[in-house]
């Protein structure tokens, strides 16, 4: 089959490797039909997350329909169209019986190396370094299910992948993200980060009873989409002092939440941004925080604090002070995908939510280097990218933003 | 350390071992009184782990003193130039490091690693004075103050580990099992907690023929009768070894022990427990094992040099016992299709076919 795979910083390369089989009773193989690239997947493409090997598949959000079962999966048949949460979680451990699948115990073979870096591991995560495990990912024609009985969900005939592609990754991850909030109606909720997360955990906001939604981010772009589709108030932080107008926005008091949905690559301007930047390339900090700093500052006394972003090791000058005086809470954690599937789903299919608002290319599987690149570089207004395996030549631009 | 300074003379060794296991870590008479008393054990192992602990400093002091003698014995003149020494005293130079190589060989060989440690600080004592009258005569008096710091840092973690470790090696042996020196096989002690009771634990456990699913270096295990067993391991660079084994001790749902039957050729010893979480959280499962390294003393330095670290594979081990148990299998990716693997990767790959 052909395959997505990283080979170092930048490179990527899209081979033929084996088919994958089922290797335990509870595994299932799907052949994909649709596969996104994940903002998290430019961490890896941008050489910041290590234990990644020549070769490893890469791709954590993908669907499609199952062309062969284990002997331990019955709630599965081949022929069954079915979208695949990112984390892979037994159901049978503490954490997955408490619903936080993402903790999973059972499911990372390599745990021992998560457990140096942060002292105990999480679950094991498609495509995501063998830190989480090593398991090939889904940027591919066919992927490999561990414990099948436990994560994939069925979806209604005719429904089309675009609309429920993303309860894979990013919906839930948004919705988890505004969730974490724990939201009241009329409050006013910040979104640091205008991507895919950013996008959902918007209109899970407005969902959940949030009245006021500032969105903030650099590229016009992607404010243009919060506006349109999260009716959203849009700051670009290259333009406007963030701090001063969310003050401003609020009467001094701050967002009743923030969310860090950007994650260990930040940005910030002027001497703040180069700061991170160097410390980064001397390898004095591991992930740049700009976000989570301005973040903390931002939310109001006793707000909540939500970190959707990812971060993978150490960060520098955090106002940990202002967390404590200001009683914020904070809550983070990889999404527990499996819990929110369902109600998700329903959602969409009443049309309550169509989750395919973000998509902006969809592209090839073959072309998927070059889709990391324009991703990466935010080119031609890319926020999402969908590929299709088995297509070939394809590169359609969806939407446009200005 | 109150654990280590019992003095083992020849008229109290053979009580001592009668019950070791149960008399280090869970003396047989206080467990069945706590037991009844029904109060929970809550950290039996503190002493243990700090001994391990300083054991693993004892390693590091050993390099280092081998460094430091190193460069006293290779390069005299410049170590004298960077304590400040007036004159030349690259003989008395030479002499300190081939005492400091002679302690750094004794750690390494990690037998009486305590005793070295005193050995250590008698010499740390006599740098200090030499460093403290190089420093009444010296014209450079700062530059003395650098290396005496650093002396008195070096002194201070010799003393601590030799006041841990002790004089003595006397590593806790199982009752019955051959006499085992620290330096040719060291006791490994890991804990988990899975989410079944302790029944269904002891059960699974019991049945020997169960342990080659998770226990990665074990190949087979052949249940002979109700107490003996047949146990067929995978050795270092692809030998295989077997040997006879008996449970030496078996209370249903609670606690397992074994050993190895005495000339089977292989000293391997271990015991498992299975307590009750607290709230009903499943079962805590400690396990602690020993194996006598393979092929004697070479083998052990060979396995260490080539980092096999038996810690992590008793630790890798109770985590597949977990799998199984929680989930029926074994999550792995082995099988699974990749790209084009870079030569370190294919040998990754290869190292853990091997290895399994």
């Amino acid at each position: 089959m052909r395959a997505n795979c990283w080979h170092g910083k930048h490179e990527l390369r899209v081979e033929d490797v084996p088919d994958p089989h089922v290797i335990n009773p509870r595994d299932a193989v799907i052949r994909i039909t649709s596969s996104a690239i994940c903002g998290s997947d430019l961490h890896l493409y941008n050489g910041f997350v290590p234990s990644m090997m020549r070769g490893d598949i890469l791709g954590h959000e993908f669907m499609g329909e199952v062309v062969e079962v284990g002997s331990g999966v019955k709630n599965l048949k081949v022929g069954d169209r079915v979208v695949n949460p990112f984390p892979i979680s037994c159901g049978n451990c503490f954490f997955c019986q408490q619903q936080q699948f993402s903790l999973c115990e059972n499911s990372n073979p390599n745990a021992w190396m998560a457990e140096r870096m942060w002292g105990h591991s999480i679950a094991g995560i498609y495509g995501y370094s063998h830190l989480l495990g090593g398991y090939a990912g889904g940027q591919a024609e066919y992927a490999r299910i561990p414990f099948a009985d436990i994560g994939p969900i069925k979806v209604p005939e005719g429904m089309p992948d675009e609309k429920v592609l993303f309860l894979s990754d990013v919906f839930p991850t948004g919705y988890m993200a505004a969730e974490n909030c724990d939201i009241e109606r009329g409050d006013t909720v910040a979104v640091f980060g205008c991507g895919p997360v950013g996008q959902h955990a918007m209109t899970s906001a407005r969902l959940l009873g949030a009245e006021r939604i500032i969105a903030i981010d650099r590229f016009p772009e992607r404010l243009r989409m919060a506006e349109r589709y999260n009716q959203a108030i849009a700051l670009n932080y290259e333009e406007v002092p963030v701090l001063e107008a969310l003050k401003e926005l609020t009467g001094g008091r701050g967002p009743d939440a923030c969310i860090d949905a950007v994650g260990m690559e930040g940005h910030a301007p002027g001497f703040h941004g180069a700061y991170d930047k160097a410390k980064q390339s001397l390898r004095l900090e591991t992930d740049r925080p700009a976000a989570l700093r301005m973040a903390i500052l931002a939310v109001r006394n006793g707000g909540n604090l939500s970190v959707p972003g990812a971060y993978g090791g150490f960060i520098d000058k955090v106002p940990f002070g202002s967390l404590m005086q200001r009683a914020i809470t904070v809550k983070t954690g990889q999404t527990h995908v499996q819990r929110y599937l369902r109600p998700l789903l329903d959602l969409i299919e009443r049309g309550e939510v169509d989750p395919s608002y973000i998509i902006t290319h969809i592209m090839a599987l073959d072309a998927a280097p070059e889709g990391y690149r324009i991703f990466c570089d935010k080119e031609d207004e890319c926020v999402k990218i969908v590929l299709k395996p088995g297509e070939r030549g394809t590169r359609e631009k969806t939407q446009t933003l200005h | 350390m109150a654990t280590e300074s019992t003095p083992q003379g020849s008229g109290q060794r053979t009580r001592a071992r009668a019950d070791v296991l149960t008399g280090e870590f869970q003396p047989r008479e206080a467990q069945r009184q706590r037991r009844r008393q029904r109060q929970p054990e809550l950290w039996p192992f503190e002493p243990w782990l700090e001994r391990e602990q300083a054991q693993r400093l004892a390693v590091g002091l050993g390099w280092f003193s081998i460094g430091l003698g190193a460069a006293q014995l290779l390069a005299p003149r410049a170590v004298c130039r960077v304590v400040g020494t007036r004159r030349d005293h690259s003989g008395l130079m030479r002499l300190i490091g081939l005492r400091e190589i002679a302690a750094g060989i004794g750690l390494l060989s990690r037998r009486r690693q305590g005793a070295w440690l005193q050995a250590r600080v008698a010499g740390d004592l006599m740098d200090l004075a030499l460093l403290g009258a190089t420093l009444i005569a010296s014209p450079h008096k700062a530059r003395a103050l650098l290396p005496a710091a650093a002396v008195a840092g070096a002194t201070v973690m010799d003393v601590y580990g030799a006041r841990t470790l002790g004089p003595e090696d006397g590593v806790r042996i199982p009752p019955g099992l051959l006499r085992i020196s620290s330096s040719e096989g060291l006791p490994v002690l890991k804990s988990t907690i899975i989410n079944r009771t302790p029944e269904e634990c002891y059960r699974f456990w019991h049945d020997f023929s169960n342990l080659p699913r998770f226990m990665a270096h074990v190949e087979s295990v052949q249940v002979i009768d109700e107490r003996r067993s047949h146990w067929v391991a995978r050795g270092p660079a692809g030998t295989r070894v077997e040997w006879d084994s008996e449970i030496t001790e078996d209370v249903p749902n609670e606690y397992i022990a074994w050993r190895s039957l005495p000339g089977s050729g292989v000293d391997h010893a271990g015991w498992v427990r299975f307590e009750p979480a607290p709230g009903g959280r499943g079962t805590i499962v400690r396990v602690q094992m020993i194996y006598r390294p393979l092929a004697g003393r070479a083998g052990a330095l060979l396995v260490k040099l080539l980092g096999d670290d038996p810690g992590r594979a008793v630790q890798e081990d109770l985590r597949r016992f977990k799998s199984v148990l929680e989930t029926g299998e074994i999550p792995t990716t082995r099988g699974q299709p990749a790209g084009t693997r870079s030569l370190i990767g294919k040998a990754v790959r290869l190292g853990e076919r091997h290895a399994r």
